[in-house]
């Protein structure tokens, strides 16, 4: 029963933290239509400035962190205004292979000119577990989850804000939106900056759980799960979906690693991605796209 | 010039028809495969087996991907896994004991079967929500092929080819293995041409530019997405057995991983959506431009031109990969293949021009 419970805990924390890169894509999906593959590199890319702000040039922890985030917004923009824009219109199978060529090609850049070796980044967050009677809860994750849904529920407030009214507006409709006046290609590039700024978040807690290197740009498995699950234009849903996808993908493998011999959770994701497009494709908050001929 | 069009006159359908209704085209053709079928007198051993050979094995597995992707307009970024289904039957078949043409096709059949059963559980959406299906069959596939000893022949296991004879010739040494590959390919080429202009490609094609137009004027839309998976997975399942024996002759997981799925979907995009000569210049691309900058880079290294750590050397694939992919996207959306025909047009109207752009 401990057992069960520590899993279904952590499971659920790990969860909040794959919201945490879940919740990037959700943004820039919710604007610009856009489903952005390459947010699993960005995770990676503001660990590694974070990374190079403390290591290489001595700032104590939570300035970079902040010079991080005005990197990634920088960085959001300049995706948006450089290569997105120019994406407009085409079909769907473009922009995807554009968000992952930037994935792939950021991929290579980061351990290309820093290092391919694991670096370590120090939250200060001490290592010792927290034990709740039976159960040990690492520091890391619960604080990764306390994060997770603090920046959730800013982004829920945020579009109550009237930037975030201009956002829902042109999720709604692009044409309609410039017609009263609304800039989209800035909405579009603000929603870019902020999931750069939501990737300093899961980079920041992700990079202090595992380490700096390339293998955190492969949480975009895991985030596309819980975005496909919770719906693609969903903030809500990345909150509920990543507690199931964490549950799930921390409760299975606990018992099912051992008999078959590892690697279920790519498994118990994967199936949920399948049977959530087979039964539910938009998902269990999303809104479901009505095609016309 | 070369490509005159004047005096050339199509009197009867069947010329007007043919696969290459220009002569310059028809002599291109030929003058391309005599070069492909003479390579082994004029090619060193190394390009023959090491850039030649996976160069056509490529191009027949992109041929495959841009069939279902280009033609039939479904996504799919887990080729890679139809590819390892492939591999894995033909050689258990093999290994069995059963003639290795018996091995290639039920490799194939496997591929589509399973790829297939995806495609039909996938086949209530499409655009993005069939990329995230596809991907997912890819890491269930890879998990599968992984974890079943019975197929992999254990965890970290190399499986080796069996030594084989195709049509009465042993598959044993670099002219026969290449010429293996060049039939392979020359096959799918042959059907892919056919297939886009017979009334399945022509409805392949009216499903890609709208599912639901396509079935208003009665193109069972469901039924042509099965077929396209069926027949694009089969080729597919060929493409990665001959690539197992042919060219790796050995597998393992690894080598059909998610980044190859990733790689193939970047051959055939590179090369142009649903062009036949676009397939294989995509895959020579994707193929070798990351070997040629890694070379050119090391290269100014050795000469002291610039410094580049060994570690950033191993990165340059990846980066120039990546960067590839977006230049084209962003600068030719229609690849390479656009490129060819723009040349080609220039040609057919030499010595005038089009006026314009």
């Amino acid at each position: 029963m401990a057992y069960f419970l520590e899993l279904l805990v952590n499971g659920a924390l790990t969860g909040l933290m794959y919201s945490l890169v879940a919740l990037g894509i959700v943004l820039i999906y919710k604007s610009a239509g856009v489903p952005n593959l390459a947010q699993g590199a960005m995770v990676m890319l503001s660990a590694y400035f974070i990374w190079m702000f403390t290591a290489m040039a001595g700032m104590p922890i939570f300035v970079s962190i902040g010079l991080a985030v005005v990197a990634m917004f920088a960085f959001g923009l300049l995706a948006e205004r450089l290569l997105l824009r120019k994406m407009v219109g085409q079909p769907i199978i473009m922009i995807v292979m554009l968000t992952l060529g930037l994935e792939i090609f950021l991929r290579g850049v980061g351990p290309g000119f820093l290092g391919a070796a694991p670096k370590s980044l120090d939250l200060g967050i001490p290592l010792t577990p927290i034990i709740v009677g039976d159960v040990f809860i690492n520091r890391d994750y619960l604080i990764g989850g306390i994060v997770a849904v603090v920046l959730i529920g800013l982004s829920l407030l945020f579009f109550r804000t009237r930037i975030g009214t201009k956002l829902r507006a042109v999720s709604d409709d692009h044409v309609s939106s410039w017609s009263v006046g609304i800039s989209v290609e800035r909405a579009i590039g603000i929603s870019w900056g902020l999931a750069g700024i939501s990737a300093v978040a899961a980079g920041a807690l992700w990079g202090s759980v595992q380490g700096v290197d390339w293998t955190l740009s492969a949480l975009l498995f895991p985030a596309i799960a819980v975005v496909i699950l919770g719906g693609l234009d969903s903030i809500i849903g990345v909150l509920v979906a990543g507690l199931i996808v964490g549950i799930l993908g921390s409760v299975i493998p606990g018992y099912v690693d051992p008999i078959v011999g590892g690697g279920t959770r790519n498994v118990v994701t994967s199936l949920i991605i399948l049977f959530t497009i087979m039964l539910r494709p938009h998902g269990i908050f999303g809104r479901e796209d009505i095609e016309r001929v | 010039m070369f490509y005159r069009l004047s005096g050339v006159h199509h009197t009867r359908y069947e010329t007007a028809r043919q696969l290459w209704p220009i002569p310059a085209d028809r002599w291109q053709v030929w003058i391309l495969l005599a070069l492909a079928l003479g390579a082994p007198l004029y090619m060193a051993d190394l390009y023959l087996t090491s850039y030649m050979l996976p160069w056509l094995v490529w191009s027949a597995a992109a041929l495959s991907l841009t069939l279902l992707m280009g033609v039939a307009g479904q996504l799919h970024f887990g080729f890679a896994a139809v590819m390892a289904i492939g591999a894995y039957t033909s050689i258990h078949i093999a290994r069995a004991g059963w003639p290795f043409e018996i091995a290639l096709i039920g490799a194939g059949l496997t591929a589509a079967v399973i790829g297939c059963v995806f495609g039909a559980a996938a086949l209530r959406v499409k655009g993005l929500y069939l990329v995230m299906a596809t991907l997912a069959m890819q890491y269930l596939v890879d998990w599968v092929i992984i974890n079943v000893p019975a197929i992999s022949g254990g965890a970290q296991a190399t499986l080796q080819t069996p030594d084989v004879t195709f049509l009465f010739v042993p598959m044993q040494g670099d002219t026969a293995l290449y010429y293996g590959a060049l039939l392979w390919a020359v096959i799918v080429t042959v059907l892919v041409l056919n297939i886009k202009r017979t009334s399945f490609g022509r409805a392949l094609v009216a499903v890609r530019d709208k599912d639901y137009a396509a079935s208003i004027i009665g193109v069972n839309s469901f039924k042509y997405k099965l077929l396209a998976f069926f027949t694009s997975s089969f080729l597919g399942g060929v493409s990665g057995a001959v690539l197992a024996f042919c060219y790796y002759q050995a597998v393992t997981p690894e080598q059909f991983g998610f980044n190859v799925s990733i790689q193939l979907v970047a051959m055939v995009l590179v090369g142009g959506l649903g062009s036949v000569i676009g397939a294989y210049l995509g895959a020579g691309f994707v193929l070798l431009a990351p070997i040629f900058l890694t070379n050119a880079m090391a290269y100014a290294a050795i000469q002291g031109w610039l410094t580049v750590s060994s570690n950033l050397l191993a990165h340059i694939p990846l980066m120039a990969y990546g960067a590839l992919i977006i230049g084209f996207l962003l600068f030719e959306p229609l690849g390479l293949a656009k490129i060819y025909d723009n040349i080609r047009k220039y040609f057919l109207v030499w010595p005038f021009r089009h006026s314009g752009s």
